[in-house]
């Protein structure tokens, strides 16, 4: 490999090195700096503005031509440039909703934002994977941040139980992941996804490829939380703390998506009759847990984490289709529900009394009068999250749904529509909580960051509806 | 003289993957059995990819295999650290114990 071309394939890395660079530099600052809080204080903005120069570099590079690097094994296109750019995106929100928070709970360190890079690191490796190994090393790069920030506050039981949990049952889910890819290894003859793509198109390999399959998704799933993998979400969102569970409910859940679509999508196209049945398993699973398990929770938290398992169910749907209409759907669906989810943390992070952090869904009795805002932005996103019309919620669902029923998967439409029904029960009695309990005192006064993305988050579950809609049009008439 | 054959190697790496996943389900006294499990399935992986490696004169799998074993160290030493943080609370790493939440 010659230096012309080692750069042009580092050239196609560029969001990357800046967050690997980025992350070790803080890293190292973070270590010199005398003085903890302040350190942690000054990485933490500089964590935000990175992500947020690595969004505009995405969204720069999108202009130029995408391109495999590292002979296959790295790939940049649109679909994973989108990708990259709503991961950062999301990853800064959750940073800015976390800064206040970790101050106040004594937990700012500044290992919290390198953490969070090094993760998004690995999410943006995991978008852009050609290939097994690639794919593997991304989802580790993650997981393994991941493992820790889930137990970040290490003087809570809860916390490092939630740790442990996650960290056990993620580390199955990656050695099931390993298992399947070295049987694809051994039965396409290669870790390139365009070598497997061509061994799936034979007859010969077909079996064997479809066993590992399997377990090469059963690992994805349980990084999407899908049913039956989705053991330790509820437990997670409620031990770890909040700023964490807003970020594992944002940006590593659409990384993994994106991974699932990509995986089925490209290596495994030739092969859509065999994976749509076991991506439709998945889908019926997740939704009906998702839609009954949250029914009983009294935990605002743990709600949101069987409402991130049944709206991944619904994501999973339009996967389901098979078709570039499914892909589109699942893109735009797990956008808008990022948004929802990221202004509904940003709610419960505002849940703070004079004695503390406080999160069951009774605290929030009489919010609308106490805090009418905040009343309003948590009923909006509530029904948005929930697929209420005519909120941007809803136009992603119909979206998933629409592209299943061209697919000819009509029942499975009507299937998500029942539990979608069913899980409108839990939005709306959180949003009966805020507005026709009596109020039980009053929150503090909720920190700029965090009131800011929780009204423009409330905003924008109206104000895109207009985007929303001609977006729907145009690219329903693309695929027609 | 029986010939060792790929089949042969996928069988172990089978059986050692089995035993592994079991041994996360019906451990129900101590998480460091759990780490010892998931080592297991690592292993049971690497063997597989090795075999098909030299199989079909392939590098490509001994590379992922030699990747795998770099981060199944990392992902041992996490888990370690994870292990002692929950020590350090509850006094214990039963598996049992870790049952705060429920729901």
């Amino acid at each position: 490999m010659t230096v012309e071309t080692l750069l042009t394939d580092l050239r196609l890395l560029t969001p990357e090195l800046i967050l690997a660079v980025g992350a070790m530099a803080f890293l190292l600052l973070g270590v010199y700096w005398k003085g903890e809080e302040a350190a942690a204080r000054l990485i933490m903005r500089l964590s935000t503005a990175l992500l947020v120069i690595c969004a505009g570099v995405t969204i720069w590079m999108a202009g130029g031509e995408g391109g495999t690097a590292f002979h296959g094994a790295f790939k940049l296109d649109a679909f994973s440039l989108y990708a990259k750019t709503a991961i950062y995106l999301a990853a800064a929100g959750a940073l800015v909703l976390a800064s206040h928070y970790l101050q106040s709970e004594r937990l700012a360190k500044f290992e919290y934002p390198v953490l969070a890079l090094l993760a998004v690191t690995g999410m943006s490796v995991m978008v852009s994977s050609n290939d097994l190994i690639t794919l593997y090393l991304g989802i580790e790069l993650q997981s393994l941040a991941l493992y820790i920030l889930a137990a970040f506050n290490r003087d809570s039981l809860r916390a490092s139980e939630a740790g442990l949990k996650y960290f056990v049952l993620g580390a199955l889910s990656s050695g099931l992941l390993l298992y399947g890819a070295s049987l694809i290894y051994g039965f396409a003859g290669s870790t390139g996804f365009d070598a497997i793509a061509a061994a799936a198109s034979e007859d010969g390999a077909k079996i064997g490829l479809l066993f590992g399959l399997v377990f090469l998704l059963s690992g994805l799933a349980f990084k999407i939380s899908a049913v039956p993998f989705h053991m330790w979400t509820p437990d997670v969102y409620e031990g770890a703390p909040t700023p964490v569970a807003a970020f594992f409910a944002t940006a590593p859940k659409l990384a993994a998506m994106v991974l699932i679509a990509r995986v089925v999508y490209e290596p495994f196209a030739p092969m859509t009759e065999e994976w749509r049945q076991i991506i439709v398993v998945l889908a019926i699973l997740s939704m009906g847990v998702g839609a009954f398990g949250a029914l009983m929770q009294s935990n605002i938290k743990r709600l949101m984490g069987y409402s991130s398992i049944g709206n991944m169910g619904y994501a999973l749907v339009g996967l389901a289709a098979g078709t570039a209409l499914g892909l589109w759907s699942v893109l735009f669906y797990m956008t808008l529900y990022i948004v929802g989810v990221l202004g509904a943390f940003a709610v419960i992070l505002s849940m703070r009394r004079a004695e503390g952090m406080v999160e069951r869904i009774d605290d929030l009795k009489g919010l609308s009068k106490t805090h009418p805002a905040l009343g309003w932005s948590m009923t909006a996103l509530m029904f948005s999250i929930g697929g209420m019309p005519f909120l941007v919620g809803f136009f992603g669902k119909l979206f998933v749904f629409y592209a299943a029923a061209e697919a000819g998967l009509w029942w499975l439409m009507v299937i998500g529509l029942v539990f979608s029904a069913v899980s409108i029960a839990y939005y709306l009695r959180v949003v009966k909580v805020i507005w026709f309990d009596e109020p039980e005192g009053r929150f503090e006064p909720a920190p700029a960051g965090v009131a800011l993305i929780s009204r423009a988050a409330a905003l924008a579950t109206v104000g895109l509806v207009p985007v929303v809609g001609v977006m729907l049009a145009l690219v329903i008439n693309a695929a027609a | 003289m029986l010939e060792i054959t790929l089949g042969h190697y996928l069988a172990l790496a089978a059986i050692l993957f089995t035993i592994g996943v079991f041994g996360i389900f019906a451990n129900r006294k101590n998480v460091i059995i759990l780490l010892m499990s998931i080592e297991l399935i690592l292993l049971a992986v690497n063997v597989n990819l090795v075999a098909f490696s030299s199989h079909m004169g392939d590098l490509a799998g001994q590379v992922f295999a030699m990747l795998i074993l770099t981060v199944a160290a990392a992902e041992a030493a996490v888990g370690l650290a994870i292990l002692v943080v929950f020590f350090r609370n509850r006094g214990d790493i039963a598996v049992d114990g870790a049952n705060m939440m429920k729901g």
